[in-house]
């Protein structure tokens, strides 16, 4: 990484901690936003939100990689998740997710090459009586078809 | 951008009461008083454990600290649940003015509602709906003007964790740490949020207790059955007509459930989410309260053309992906309980290595640490004792 990155990084994380405080109850919520701005932790914003919070680097890993919507593998700038869980299988999630990776030309858990998508499986996201559902970053889709992936993708490639 | 339709399919008691009301009588009362009419109304924890909530209350005004905690649990996570979410995008400010009225009872000033992460398209609502409740003095200083009554709500974000959902995981969550269940006790009411005095409780308990106090705790205690006290949301979904939320009282048979939300011929009810037990059809008469099948609000129902081992190997996926990993019987089990599923799948699993994994299961049930590996062996069960046949032949009976 270029020193300049490094210190934008270092930037940034010095700015989160004083809207988000130095305590320990504030690094959940500093690696969130780290995540929203960066698309990713990676090791270096983990070690700098460390020496921040006074807090080795380890405990910011292992808080890093144990929830689902942190993480510090690379993703891309939507995150498309779709729910597997009961509710949404029976109402046919696997159609969805083969239209999915056929027009994404990935599979799940991985990243487009030009950086714009990845896919996951989330387990359930609470809208059990109109699934399949989705969440791309932040919004909800309901009654996914595999006819809509389509038009779901084109809307997020050229948003209107 | 959330496209959501609120489907919301009879009439919702508490929606009746208007905002404002139940707080403003209950600081009239003194917090003792106020914690009387809570355990007298014999509510009991709505996000399914049931413990009841006026106890909570008056364990945790009467443990010592400089400062309290009022914890809403939002972290909806068990499958087929979604009442949380709905009640939240319709009827937010009665769930804070439960909250402040917690605060009330036990001597805390500050609220914290941990939302889900998958619940973030909530989040503006839920400020903006805040700021409106400080403009309109029912949260802040003088709360609903009660001289020396201050209180304030703050929305903390969850990242995508079922376990969360237990209360100890959600406290070191909150606490900046991995989501792994405490050891109990101590319980959350003597050391919970940063070691003070602490009430959980989930959206749903909060909700309703506005309505306790304007219509009095003898009308909530006269619904319901004797020791399952009231009125309750479940979540519908599955193979049913009328998928969506709707308020029963406890005590309804999953008969006259399934009746109700078009799900007539249904071949199982899994009642509870994956945590919880499947009803087979022969015993629909079953009631649904905390001494017969306990809920949360999840209702997923399959219908008779569904495959009991997908229904199961859905569950178990879930499980092993869920486990923290702290403890081994959850960690360990729920791969091993999985993995049979796989090898019924196949075809290829013997009697005694399934009776193993009962025998596994029940081990789970007893030595996993929380919750979750205490109770994500209970669908396996069921489904072995329920649908055996089905489970070794691969057929639907």
């Amino acid at each position: 990484m270029l020193i300049i990155q490094h210190k934008k990084t270092i930037d940034l994380i010095k700015d989160l901690a004083e809207k988000h405080g130095r305590q320990r109850n504030a690094l959940i919520p500093i690696l969130q936003d780290i995540r929203d701005k960066c698309g990713q932790i990676s090791d270096f914003a983990m070690q700098a939100v460390a020496e921040e919070l006074k807090i080795e680097p380890t405990e910011v890993y292992g808080v890093a990689t144990f929830y689902a919507f942190l993480g510090v593998q690379p993703r891309g700038r939507y995150v498309i998740r779709l729910c597997r869980t009961l509710s949404c299988d029976m109402a046919g999630k696997d159609d969805v997710a083969r239209q999915l990776e056929n027009d994404l030309g990935i599979t799940f858990g991985e990243t487009t090459k030009d950086g714009l998508f990845t896919l996951e499986w989330a387990n359930c996201m609470g809208v059990c009586d109109q699934g399949p559902a989705l969440l791309v970053n932040e919004d909800l889709y309901t009654q996914v078809t595999p006819e809509k992936v389509g038009e779901i993708l084109d809307s997020l490639r050229c948003p209107a | 951008m959330a496209i959501i339709k609120e489907s919301i399919r009879n009439q919702i008691t508490f929606s009746q009461i208007p905002f404002g009301e139940g707080l403003k009588k209950g600081v009239q009362l003194t917090p003792e008083e106020l914690i009387k009419v809570v355990r007298d109304s014999n509510i009991r924890g709505r996000g399914g454990a049931g413990f009841p909530t006026g106890m909570k209350w008056s364990f945790t005004a009467a443990a010592k600290g400089d400062k309290k905690y009022v914890v809403c649990n939002a972290d909806e996570g068990e499958p087929g649940t979604f009442k949380d979410r709905v009640i939240f995008s319709n009827w937010a400010k009665l769930v804070f003015e439960g909250m402040a009225l917690a605060g009330y009872a036990i001597g805390a000033d500050e609220g914290i509602i941990y939302l889900r992460g998958e619940y973030t398209f909530l989040r503006n609502q839920l400020e903006k709906e805040l700021e409106e409740e400080r403009a309109a003095g029912l949260l802040g200083q003088n709360v609903a003007g009660k001289e020396g009554f201050s209180f304030d709500i703050h929305v903390h974000m969850g990242s995508g964790a079922y376990v969360c959902g237990e209360e100890t995981a959600l406290l070191e969550a909150l606490e900046g740490h991995r989501g792994e269940a405490r050891n109990r006790p101590p319980f959350p009411a003597t050391c919970g949020y940063l070691g003070k005095p602490t009430v959980v409780n989930n959206v749903e308990t909060f909700a309703w207790i506005a309505s306790i106090l304007v219509k009095g705790a003898d009308w909530f205690k006269g619904l319901g059955t004797e020791k399952s006290a009231g009125l309750k949301l479940f979540s519908v979904s599955g193979d049913v007509e009328r998928p969506g939320v709707y308020e029963f009282p406890f005590g309804i048979t999953v008969e006259q459930l399934l009746k109700e939300v078009g799900g007539e011929g249904a071949k199982a009810v899994q009642i509870g989410g994956a945590s919880g037990h499947c009803v087979p059809a022969s015993n629909f008469s079953r009631a649904i309260a905390y001494e017969d099948v306990a809920t949360g609000g999840s209702i997923m129902v399959i219908g008779p053309q569904r495959s009991m081992l997908d229904v199961l190997e859905n569950f178990m996926e879930f499980f092993a992906d869920e486990s923290c990993g702290q403890c081994v019987p959850c960690r360990i089990g729920n791969s091993k309980l999985l993995e049979g599923v796989r090898m019924l799948q196949e075809g290829e699993c013997t009697s005694k290595y399934l009776n193993e994994l009962c025998k596994l299961a029940e081990t789970m049930q007893i030595a996993s640490k929380c919750g979750l590996g205490q109770s994500s062996p209970t669908a396996f069960l069921d489904i072995v004792k329920y649908f055996r046949r089905e489970l070794f032949s691969g057929q639907a009976f």
